[in-house]
């Protein structure tokens, strides 16, 4: 029972961090039907920058708490990675706008592998730890355990989702993504910017990403240059898993798949009496995503485009 | 097509022939490292083969295919190789003298298996529509690695991480490529003699791509690519069709992935990740998706490449910095992710595009009256 | 000698070639189709009109295996099919062509017919990878006939030219010749003469009924009424999806209940009503 509570618990911490990476792919995928490959490594180079960051100010100024390193890091961590995709778009995506669709996907591979190289360029190939920055003294529910950076996850990623739902329901900004998504030339006609509505996409998916990647970091505490392509990768999982294109779908199919992860992995080994370990954690993912797609494209909550070419 | 080409192709390609067999003794002298990569590029130039099958000529972007390098490779590395007799000890009774399958014998075995992953992985996802095809297959692919990774407990089967050494060369009748002793005379290297073999493969895989090219089966895929609606409207069995694309291909990848194994030796999970998957998908894009000729142009750049750029750029570097700024292996990457973006911005339809058409993936180009479908 | 062949076998298909019934199909909360019917004989040309949105080219597509029916029986050269993929009705004998032509655009006009050779032809990736006696003599036959289509079409000046560089009315002729290919029992045109002036209108209804003379019926549906009345042997009018008169075009152009949809009701009212004597 107590491990069902540690993994429900593990499972949300997951399922969090997915839903702020899957939201980043469903709104790019929304307005631009492009899966951008290289979201997760935008991510990874947010998280190493927001690392570099955290060690200047903290040998500039020894004294400052850890919370505040924290955010500090998050606040160098967001700029880097939106003018980074802001970049991409511009110079990999755009020109390809109207090409058939497997053209953007293909460069967006290359731009992944870019990014890649020049974080082993910038920060080396080696596995760099993050420090502790909050309490490390663990809360306790029942026997299950939690740390203080976890909740923290917790509580960011909702808080975000929340302010992400506002944001596309009631602003005027929101109403423009929506209708860009739906319909891009009579939005155009309706006196939206197609280009500045797809840029800002873009930017509010880097934007979580980069909250993402410090909050994996900083769960884990290490950062390395091929950290973004697995959480990316299942963060996809997570979009169509939840109805790619669908903002809500985006967070439920992260917090599901994070589930699905931690109950499988922690389950596993006695479900197959051992021959299979917590080791194929990551097998679950793409056994997700395998199914979803085969049985079910439009996933949970419905696509909002038709699968079918 | 033989009996079509003019004299002028024909010399070429009698020109082209003599350097090849030339090329070892040539390069040879400037290291051993260079008859290897040549040996790699060969290699490489299969896996672009079968891949531009499946991308190329049908239009199905699949981001898993090293799979089927692997699943060739190990097929090659358990039937010869100590590991199966030494972990299971049923199979070293049987055969006493441990498992040491002909590599003629296990690379019929290792396609067959390789085609009908192929055939598994195709039958599934041939309806979704591109994108999501493409990120399938990568699952795909991730699982079959991670599956070489971890069946190593219970019972050892892949050896895990490790990997399988200790794997049978090649032999030709009683004539061992690892030990060739005498030929004519002559003592050539197992290198040497390795590079012959490879290359020869892979010069028998461009026929059996050219041929297939200009087929009725090549017009199929060709069709399927341009508009599935019209080709299935003209009699087309496009899932068939398709399958066989994926099959063949698959094929490609296990024949080359037996060879692989056994020139290297040993095999280990590592050489069938993702970025292998990429690298190969690079080749293709940068040499001329669906065309052949460019195809194998694209392969022997991008394995070459790195190898002349390990050799000019790191003493350049140490000269004008007095420090290596950007290693081998980060050039490497570099190169491969600047070749794929480069091509899709600035050339789509590669270095060297087929003559009279166009790649209806990459580029389009269309007049008004016949709108792009698909 | 290969048309011989072809007349021989066509001769085996009983007089009438396609008959449909009880056709019905919605889309949602749309009826598109209700009880539609249809019966081609031999060696006609079969127009289907209709006002825009009448359900014509559902009806075409269910019949051509692109659209799966409710409900209906179909039967090809008295032999029922169903129309549940487009490659067996292509199998079977109906070829096709599309309303915003769909070629195989970066593919040669001679590689266009050739691919629709395909289902009459079997080599496989065997026999292409050996290069055996059936796929050499295979492969030459096919390429013969193509070259012999275009040039019954009219269209040998564009046979290594790519099929996106010709002209409008000449990619239209082409998609006719692919269809050709196919060897088909009855041939289904979608609007062949939309975006023609009247010179080439003139110059499809001679290839029309060139193509009839050689024993294949067809199909059209078309929007100009001036050219179904002047080319087909029997029309079938369709409105919201139900069969409103059948008959020569003589007949249905006359026919009050057509005039009233075309028209309108108001015009039908102004029309002189027929005197009871």
């Amino acid at each position: 029972m107590d491990t069902l509570v540690q993994q429900l618990i593990n499972g949300l911490v997951l399922g969090s961090l997915y839903a702020l990476i899957a939201l980043g792919y469903t709104m790019v995928y929304g307005v631009l039907n492009l899966i951008n490959f290289a979201h997760g490594d935008v991510l990874m180079v947010g998280a190493l920058a927001a690392l570099s960051a955290i060690g200047v100010l903290h040998g500039l100024w020894p004294g400052l708490p850890g919370w505040l390193l924290l955010i500090l890091g998050m606040m160098a961590a967001i700029p880097v990675c939106v003018s980074l995709s802001l970049v991409i778009e511009r110079i990999a995506y755009r020109p390809l706008r109207h090409a058939p669709r497997l053209a953007p996907l293909i460069t967006a591979i290359g731009v992944s592998i870019l990014l890649q190289t020049m974080a082993m360029l910038i920060w080396g190939r080696n596995y760099l730890t993050f420090p502790q920055l909050l309490p490390e003294a663990p809360l306790h529910i029942g026997r299950a355990t939690i740390s203080v950076t976890k909740m923290v996850v917790i509580g960011l990623a909702a808080l975000i989702m929340g302010a992400l739902l506002w944001l596309v329901q009631a602003t005027r900004l929101g109403r423009a993504m929506r209708a860009t998504a739906e319909n891009p030339r009579v939005a155009s006609l309706m006196g939206v910017n197609p280009d500045s509505v797809i840029a800002m996409t873009f930017a509010i998916g880097a934007g979580l990403a980069a909250v993402a990647g410090v909050m994996i970091e900083a769960t884990y505490q290490v950062a390395h240059f091929y950290m973004g392509f697995i959480p990316g990768l299942k963060a996809f999982t997570a979009a169509v898993l939840g109805g790619i294109g669908n903002i809500a779908g985006a967070m439920v199919g992260g917090i599901v798949l994070g589930l699905i992860e931690a109950l499988g992995a922690g389950y596993i080994g006695q479900l197959t009496h051992g021959i299979f370990g917590s080791n194929y954690q990551d097998v679950f993912a793409f056994i997700v995503l395998c199914t979803v797609l085969i049985l079910r494209p439009s996933g949970l909550l419905g696509e909002r485009v038709a699968d079918r070419a | 097509m033989s009996s079509r080409s003019p004299p002028r192709v024909r010399a070429a390609l009698a020109a082209v022939g003599i350097a090849l067999v030339a090329l070892p003794w040539l390069i040879g002298p400037f290291g051993d490292a260079w008859v290897r990569a040549l040996c790699f590029a060969a290699l490489y130039v299969m896996l672009a083969l079968g891949l531009n099958i499946v991308v190329g000529f049908a239009g199905l972007l699949d981001l898993g295919y090293i799979a089927f390098y692997a699943v060739g490779a190990y097929t090659y590395a358990l039937l010869a190789s100590p590991h199966l007799t030494e972990h299971f000890p049923a199979l070293a009774h049987a055969f006493p003298h441990g498992l040491h399958v002909s590599i003629w014998a296990a690379l019929p075995i290792g396609a067959s298996l390789a085609a009908a992953f192929g055939i598994l992985l195709g039958a599934p996802v041939l309806k979704l529509r591109g994108d999501y095809l493409a990120i399938v297959t990568l699952g795909f692919g991730e699982i079959i690695r991670i599956f070489l990774n971890n069946l190593n407990a219970p019972l050892n089967f892949t050896n895990g991480p490790s990997g399988i050494t200790l794997i049978d060369p090649v032999r030709i009748g009683s004539f061992d490529l690892a030990h060739p002793g005498a030929i004519l005379g002559l003592h050539p290297s197992s290198l040497h003699l390795y590079y012959y073999l490879l290359v020869g493969m892979a010069l028998l895989a461009m026929l059996v791509c050219i041929r297939l090219q200009d087929s009725r089966l090549g017009r199929a895929w060709m069709a399927i690519r341009e508009d599935e609606v019209a080709a299935r409207a003209m009699g087309i069995n496009v899932r068939n069709v398709k399958l066989l694309a994926f099959s063949l291909g698959a094929t490609f990848g296990g024949i080359a992935g037996g060879l692989f194994a056994a020139f290297q030796g040993f095999v280990s999970p590592e050489s069938f990740s993702l970025q292998e998957s990429i690298v190969v998908l690079s080749m293709i894009v940068l040499g001329g998706l669906g065309h052949v000729p460019g195809v194998v142009l694209g392969a022997v750049m991008l394995a070459m490449l790195p190898e002349a750029l390990r050799h000019t750029a790191v003493p350049l570097q140490d000269a004008v910095f007095g420090r290596v700024l950007i290693d081998s292996e980060v050039l490497r990457m570099l190169l491969y992710g600047l070749a794929t973006v480069g091509v899709m911005l600035y050339r789509p339809r590669g270095l060297w595009p087929a003559p009279e058409h166009g790649a209806a993936i990459t580029a389009g180009k269309t007049s008004q009256a016949v709108p792009r479908h698909g | 000698m290969a048309e011989r062949a072809e007349r021989a076998e066509r001769a085996e298909c009983a007089e009438c070639v396609l008959r449909a019934a009880s056709v019905n199909k919605r889309f949602g909360g749309l009826q598109a189709l209700t009880d539609v019917e249809i019966q081609i004989d031999k060696e006609q040309i079969y127009g289907l009109i209709g006002p825009n949105g009448a359900g014509k080219t559902t009806f075409f597509n269910v019949l051509t295996g692109l659209v799966k029916p409710d409900s209906g029986t179909f039967e090809l050269c008295g032999r029922s099919y169903q129309p549940v993929d487009p490659h067996r009705v292509a199998s079977a004998g109906i070829a096709r062509t599309f309303q915003n032509i769909r070629l195989f655009p970066d593919m040669t006009a001679l590689e266009n017919v050739m691919v629709g050779r395909h289902v009459r032809t079997h080599a496989n990736a065997l026999d292409a990878v050996l290069r055996t006696r059936r796929a050499r003599v295979e492969e030459r036959a096919i390429r013969s006939r193509a070259h012999e289509l275009l040039d019954e079409i009219g269209l040998t000046r564009y046979t290594t030219q790519l099929a996106r560089t010709l002209p409008y009315g000449d990619q239209r002729r082409l998609e006719i010749a692919r269809a050709l290919a196919t060897e088909p029992r009855l041939l289904a045109l979608d609007e062949p003469a939309a975006g023609m002036n009247a010179t080439e209108k003139g110059a499809l209804r001679g290839l029309l009924e060139s193509i009839r003379t050689r024993g294949i019926t067809i199909l059209l549906i078309e929007h100009d009424v001036k050219l179904v009345m002047g080319l087909c042997d029997r029309v079938t009018v369709l409105d919201y999806g139900k069969v409103i008169s059948v008959g020569t075009p003589a007949d249905v152009q006359r026919d009050p209940a057509v005039i009233e949809a075309y028209l309108g009701m108001a015009q039908a009212e102004a029309a002189p009503r027929p005197q009871i004597q």
